[in-house]
């Protein structure tokens, strides 16, 4: 399977990058699966809405100046109190419903993307270093990374921010919180990043090509990075598509449970936090929206990942 | 046999003891202890001795051995919030979640099974593909979305069933039960169904999986050559081996269905230890936090131990094998 | 012909697949004998253990038998329902698996597993079953069988284990084993036990015995007569003998000069050379007319059908209208 995915690159050396792709399995995969071209185009979807929400909404909700109390609590436009220009309606501090959403989602994905960026890099480099040093520090970082299994990694993220909040005493503003949040979910999910590389680690490390590279006179870390880590994109890539949707629903869960971003500064979880207090007085549309957008976010990505999985790997089921 | 489970139990030690360090530097350094208990306006040399009656200028092991003693006897110290000590609190709360784990432990593990093998022994039909559909969104949604969803559906909208809370509950000596009232019974299903939608479907897919390869071995093929009925070869033959490995997870998954209790428990202001947890993670009270992450640390060692002798009683190939090693 | 237990007539399965519907037997047959071991050799993916799946029932989709009749003691039984095909399996037709180590369930004790098919097509007691069950393994050769009647799988050897797997087959009495494999995965020195074990049992009970081997040394050990399979036909089929001494078709030719005998160890060890085509790829003709030292043009057009030559029937033009080799 390897095999027949290195040979075209070999052959043509001079083909585009683009050109490669298009004739790779991957890609025919893709256009096999309905379901991943969905996911796809939703998920770019949501990227792109996200990002260009300064642009496309007619209220920046994290400034409080831009809140009327005249215009709180408006139901969707489709509903006979519904207003101009706030399409799903607001909340009870005028706060325009689709503006937040929008905001939040960006918020959301930014520090979903910084968690598996943290994770990623901390797993990947302890991975890299216990499967090619071994011996000691090899035990002591697959030891902790087996106590951690122990514990749901909200349960993690929970503690490390209570824990960071406890030190640095309440009072954090809100680019710390995003970073203390990013934190936790990075502390949260490096172990399958680091299990998934050491394993792969331990396999490549007794080939040939390594043992040549080694022979030649490279140093550990170039031979680690340049040689071993190319082998280990496939799988590191899969767990990174899926740990977005889990790192996605842990900040909002940490919102949810009022240790994550604050009411000034709403998240998706956040959000659901304000809007779960009025689901018994009517304003359904104040959870709802918010609610759809994340379920929508959070299973599109998944739907990514599974696809991915299958693709690069058919073994596996 | 006995060497395994030594084995284990040094293992469970080990875990339990790397944990209680992590609790111990928690309840140590996680700010300063000291100013828990006095104003900000209390001198400096007031200060000192009250450091020095708490012992927290004696040496790390020292302290950590006093911490650790102190655990031993349930004493995990005093809540910064409530002021009580924080095994009250705890014991208090100990029986509202372990109901709740249980309720939904059960709800995972019987419909998940069901699912899974209707999925695998249908695997063509409508329903299966719809189940397959659905397993998806369960294992992608955030817990409290579909605590909401739910509260939404069965307490908003249709008025069934209460939206927080344990209902009426029964104390029995020290444990407080809502198995015996209808209104604790009623109040039970939305959470249990909420904190077990998760694992059910994981069991499913797993249940699915397996049964789909075990349906595929030599032994289900020779026992339809020796003309078992379909009834015996499914549920005598398939499904007891499909069983073997899926007790593993499920007895694992028992664990964390304790530790995601804190979402469910939020939403549905159900009160639990993890009710508890994330007010003290809201409110930086840093022995409920220790306390409470030794004891799920505890809770899941034990589980994992059960689950291993467990494994030995219903697979004859460890029971034998294990017996030679021992 | 009273004595005919098994007869096969023109048989043919297909599979069904994305691109197209595969041939994997076409137009095979033969009859076998009360008493009788009929052998059927050939390459890997020939059609014999596909014919072996087809007598009893147990071809699965997305194959299908397409054509032909297979009559047990007379009685068509290709086209029974399924719940009566079940009642035939087991009790009138016994099978015998490649892997003895994976064609017992390995959570069952050897005997629950026995008493499990007696009971299943007898009205024995439990009682009654258990000591025709300890009656079985004894007439195996399982030595203190009162004792191991209560063992797992996982505690018997290889050779062992097929032991128990015959007296399985054997549990009901049937008229007919199928044995596909039976030695292939067991040691040697073991191979040579079962196959004189299966010969005993079949000349005591009078059983007929479908023997699917690509091993020409367990044909000739234990076969009365042999069919040679190639591409999902029969090439040539007669007395053990006459097949194995003197061959008529070029392929059975092949295969025979690839045994080495003791007697003439100076002659070099012919080889076939080329393969068997695909199933998606069979020539028109005579499908071993590619690889045919003897090849004309008749071969390639027309495909021949098996005539008598001697004491065998061969389907090779060469034998056509003349009886005798060209």
């Amino acid at each position: 399977m390897d095999d027949a995915a290195e040979v075209p690159e070999i052959r043509q050396p001079t083909g585009s990058r683009l050109a490669r792709f298009l004739d790779s399995d991957l890609w025919a995969s893709f256009r096999r699966s309905k379901t991943a071209m969905a996911a796809f185009v939703a998920t770019v979807l949501m990227f792109a809405l996200a990002f260009a929400a300064p642009w496309i909404v007619p209220q920046n909700p994290y400034d409080p100046a831009q809140l009327d109390l005249l215009n709180s609590n408006l139901p969707p436009i489709w509903k006979a109190e519904g207003q101009a220009p706030f399409l799903l309606g607001t909340d009870d501090q005028g706060r325009d419903v689709l503006s937040a959403v929008l905001y939040g989602l960006r918020l959301s994905l930014i520090v979903g993307m910084l968690g598996v960026l943290v994770s990623g890099t901390l797993g990947i480099g302890l991975g890299l270093v216990a499967g090619y040093v071994g011996g000691l520090l090899d035990t002591i970082i697959m030891r902790v990374a087996d106590v951690q299994l122990t514990f749901p990694a909200i349960l993690i993220a929970l503690v490390v921010d209570g824990v960071a909040k406890a030190s640095f005493g309440g009072a954090l503003d809100t680019n710390a919180t995003i970073l203390l949040i990013v934190v936790s979910i990075g502390l949260s999910f490096w172990v399958q990043y680091a299990r998934t590389v050491r394993s792969s680690v331990m396999v490549e490390r007794g080939k040939d090509y390594v043992q040549a590279a080694r022979l030649i006179g490279l140093s550990t870390p170039v031979i680690m990075v340049r040689h071993v880590l190319p082998n280990v994109t496939g799988p590191v890539f899969v767990i990174a598509t899926i740990n977005l949707a889990l790192a996605i629903i842990t900040e909002a869960t940490l919102s949810f449970l009022g240790t994550g971003l604050p009411e000034t500064m709403p998240s998706l979880g956040t959000l659901i936090r304000i809007g779960n207090k009025f689901l018994f007085s009517g304003e359904w549309w104040v959870v709802a929206f918010p609610g759809i957008a994340l379920a929508g976010l959070v299973i599109a990505i998944n739907l990514l990942g599974d696809w991915l999985r299958d693709a690069l790997n058919p073994k596996l089921q | 046999m006995l060497a395994f489970l030594i084995r284990r139990l040094a293992q469970a030690f080990v875990v339990l003891g790397v944990v209680g360090l992590i609790a111990f530097a928690m309840f140590r350094f996680a700010g300063d202890p000291v100013n828990q208990i006095v104003g900000p306006d209390t001198p400096v040399s007031e200060r000192a001795a009250i450091r020095k009656s708490l012992g927290l200028d004696d040496p790390m092991l020292v302290q950590f051995g006093r911490y650790a003693g102190n655990v031993l006897r349930g004493d995990f110290g005093i809540s910064y919030q409530f002021r009580q000590p924080v095994t009250a609190l705890l014991a208090e709360r100990i029986p509202a979640t372990l109901e709740l784990a249980f309720c939904a432990t059960l709800f995972a593990l019987g419909v998940g099974i069901l699912m899974g093998v209707y999925c695998a022994l249908k695997r063509d039909t409508v329903l299966a593909k719809l189940f397959q559909a659905v397993s998806l969104i369960g294992v992608s949604l955030p817990t409290f979305l579909i605590g909401i969803l739910l509260i939404f559906l069965f307490s908003v909208t249709l008025g069934w069933l209460p939206s927080y809370g344990r209902g009426d509950t029964v104390r029995i000596g020290g444990w407080t039960t809502g198995f015996l009232t209808v209104s604790g019974l009623k109040a039970l299903i939305l959470p249990s169904v909420t904190l077990g939608l998760y694992q059910m479907t994981l069991i499913m897919r797993l249940v699915r999986a397996e049964m789909l390869e075990v349906l595929r071995t030599d032994y289900i093929r020779f026992a339809r050559a020796r003309g078992l009925t379909t009834r015996a070869i499914h549920f005598g033959h398939a499904l007891k081996n499909t069983l073997v490995p899926v007790i593993t997870i499920a007895g694992l998954q028992l664990g964390s269905v304790i530790a995601f209790s804190i979402i469910t428990e939020t939403v549905f202001q159900w009160p639990g230890m993890g009710l508890l947890f994330v007010q003290a993670v809201q409110n930086v009270d840093i022995p409920i936090m220790s306390a409470y992450l030794l004891l799920v640390a505890a809770i899941f060692v034990t589980i994992n131990l059960v689950v291993d002798l467990l494994y030995t009683v219903v697979d004859p190939r460890l029971r034998t094998s294990v017996g030679r090693a021992a | 012909m009273s004595d005919t237990v098994l007869s096969v007539r023109d048989l043919r399965v297909v599979f069904e697949t994305r691109r197209g519907t595969l041939t994997a037997i076409d137009g095979v047959s033969f009859d076998i004998a009360r008493g009788e071991i009929l052998g059927v050799v050939g390459e890997s993916g020939a059609g014999k253990s596909v014919t072996g799946s087809a007598v009893i029932g147990l071809i699965d989709p997305p194959g299908r038998i397409a054509g032909g009749e297979i009559r047990l003691r007379g009685e068509r039984i290709d086209n029974l329902t399924p719940e009566k095909m079940r009642r035939v399996r087991g009790r009138r037709i016994g099978m015998i698996f490649q892997d003895p180590l994976t064609s017992l369930d390995p959570l069952y004790r050897v005997g629950e597993q026995i008493v499990e098919t007696i009971r299943t097509h007898t009205d024995l007691s439990a009682k009654a079953a258990r000591a025709r069950a300890i009656d079985l393994l004894t007439e195996v050769g399982i030595p203190a069988p009162e004792r191991r009647i209560d063992g797992y799988p996982h505690e018997f050897s290889g050779g062992m284990r097929q032991r128990v797997v015959i007296a399985l087959a054997l549990a009901a009495e049937p008229e007919l084993i199928i044995a596909d494999e039976p030695t292939t995965a067991l040691d040697v020195s073991v191979q040579a036990q079962v196959i004189t074990l299966l010969k005993r049992l079949c000349r005591e009970r009078g059983t007929a015995v479908m023997l699917v081997t690509h091993d020409m040394g367990v044909i000739a050990e234990a076969a009365d007569r042999v069919a040679v399979m190639y591409s999902g036909r029969v090439a040539e089929i007669g007395p053990v003998e006459s097949v194995v001494r003197a061959p008529h078709h070029p392929y059975a030719r092949g295969l025979m000069g690839a045994i080495p005998t003791l007697s003439d160890t100076a002659e070099r060890l012919t080889q076939i050379p080329g393969a068997m085509p695909r199933l998606t790829a069979i020539p028109p003709g005579c499908a071993f007319n590619p690889r045919c030292p003897n090849v004309f043009g008749r071969c390639r057009a027309e495909r021949p059908e098996p005539l008598p030559v001697d004491r065998t029937r061969v389907a090779c033009h060469l034998y056509d209208e003349r009886g005798e080799a060209a």
